[in-house]
């Protein structure tokens, strides 16, 4: 087939120059990306307004179209779990009788923590909650971990909060519009969060990967190294994420570091707690009035 | 472009002219509004697919510096740092230009290479853009590059019949 010479413009001159012109913008295109892009990376929440405006119309998309496939999707559920439901009862009753147990010894421990700390006389800020909110969507063609979760400035969410699921640390909130918020997830590649060991409190970093892992590294080398089933949660070091979310559990030993799955998993996540800054920055210093 | 009005050109409204190459390739963006909070990068780049399929199938149907809006509005939507898809973009179809003043004839085959180099530099071009080399996401790059190949075909088809759409419209 012959070649679609459709771009040729023949002998017209206002046709060649049309033509000319659009060579002329579209290389400045390139240029213009160039700066656009320079800016954003400098300055990353430079166009976060602009982003802002078209969450604001894409997010209850999201969420009506989240709705129907839900509604859809749920129905084999039901069917399995009318069938299901016997058996799970006996096992359920079981594992209640089983863990009662530990909850006694939980509560024993919990309520003699409160009492320790009333003797030590410790302050410790609140961890709040500020919404629920769902999470309507998700940057799935980019390289980069963002999801968007349909609260904003309007319903108290802030850049800087700290979201968890209800299996665990989600991320944060890195820029606030109107009615939603673009979340970096935990798993993003620019992600690192201070954690904890939940067995002894060792210390470490846990960064994204970009591949939906985590990878864990000691702060300190004479701690030892993660090894698989540890359990991380946050430390609270840093003042974003308050101590004791659940981040993830290690599950393959590296030469310096350590691999970890996050405990909340992407993709069966819909709803999320977007949560107070645990420790809020100090504000600006008040401004001299005095002459 | 427009070409000089025939006799026995077909009677269609313009609005429908630009409005379905346009439209489609918006929507082809908006792929990314879909409920689904991904690990990875899954989802084929829908919106350059698309705009590359009516480049390359339909030449005339949008300007030589269609690339400028088209991945302005992608980057507002994808997550990618702003500016990468219009750069990006623009630089891949300038080099679908130059290298369409060379070919002498034209095939599919030719046009699936074509939409091969585009996406995957586009694709990688971004990866570097967005996250730092040490990331672990090359493999799943690749995979979806391949995906987003393998894809092109079926958005040659869409065009195609959206292209008949737009002749009737």
């Amino acid at each position: 087939m012959a070649s679609p010479r459709n771009r040729r413009p023949g002998y017209s001159r206002r046709a060649q120059y049309s033509l000319f012109i659009g060579y002329v913008i579209a290389i400045a295109g390139v240029l213009v990306g160039a700066i656009l892009l320079l800016i954003s990376k400098l300055d990353p929440p430079a166009f976060s307004a602009l982003r802002a405006g078209t969450a604001e119309v894409t997010a209850p998309v999201s969420w009506g179209v989240g709705s129907v496939v839900r509604g859809i999707g749920s129905i084999p559920g039901w069917i399995g779990s009318y069938f299901g439901v016997h058996g799970e009862n006996a096992r359920l009753k079981e594992q209640v009788q089983r863990q009662e147990q530990v909850l006694l010894k939980a509560r024993a421990i919990a309520y003699e923590n409160i009492r320790l700390k009333k003797l030590l006389n410790m302050r410790e800020p609140a961890i709040e909650d500020i919404i629920n909110a769902r999470l309507v969507s998700s940057s799935a063609s980019s390289t980069r971990r963002y999801a968007l979760v349909y609260a904003g400035i309007a319903q108290g969410v802030h850049a800087g909060m700290p979201v968890r699921g209800p299996d665990g640390l989600v991320g944060r909130v890195i820029e606030a519009g109107p009615d939603t918020a673009r979340v970096l997830m935990i798993i993003d590649p620019e992600s690192v969060i201070p954690v904890r060991r939940l067995k002894d409190g060792a210390p470490g970093f846990a960064a994204g990967r970009g591949d939906g892992l985590l990878e864990v590294r000691p702060i300190a080398m004479t701690t030892g190294q993660f090894a698989p089933g540890d359990i991380l949660v946050t430390s609270g070091t840093g003042g974003i994420f308050p101590p004791n979310v659940p981040v993830a559990k290690v599950t393959e030993r590296g030469r310096d570091s350590a691999l970890a799955m996050p405990l909340a998993r992407p993709d069966a996540l819909d709803f999320a707690t977007v949560m107070k800054t645990y420790l809020p920055p100090p504000p600006p210093p008040a401004p001299d009035t005095r002459p | 472009m427009s070409r000089p009005p025939s006799a026995f050109a077909p009677q269609t409204s313009p609005t429908g002219q630009w409005l379905i190459p346009v439209g489609s390739v918006m929507a082809g963006s908006l792929v990314t509004v879909i409920p689904f909070i991904a690990t990875f990068p899954v989802l084929p780049p829908f919106g350059l697919m698309i705009l590359l399929g009516w480049r390359l199938m339909r030449p005339e149907a949008l300007r030589v510096w269609a690339p400028i809006p088209f991945g302005l509005f992608d980057d507002l939507v994808s997550g990618q740092p702003l500016g990468s898809a219009v750069m990006l973009w623009s630089m891949a179809f300038l080099a679908i230009d130059m290298l369409d003043q060379r070919l002498v004839a034209r095939d599919f085959w030719q046009d699936w290479v074509l939409a091969t180099g585009a996406i995957a530099f586009a694709l990688i071009g971004g990866r570097l853009i967005a996250t730092g080399i040490e990331a672990h996401v090359d493999t799943l790059l690749l995979f979806q590059v391949i995906v987003a190949v393998l894809l092109y075909p079926f958005i040659a088809r869409l065009i195609a019949w959206l292209d008949l759409k737009r002749s009737r419209a």
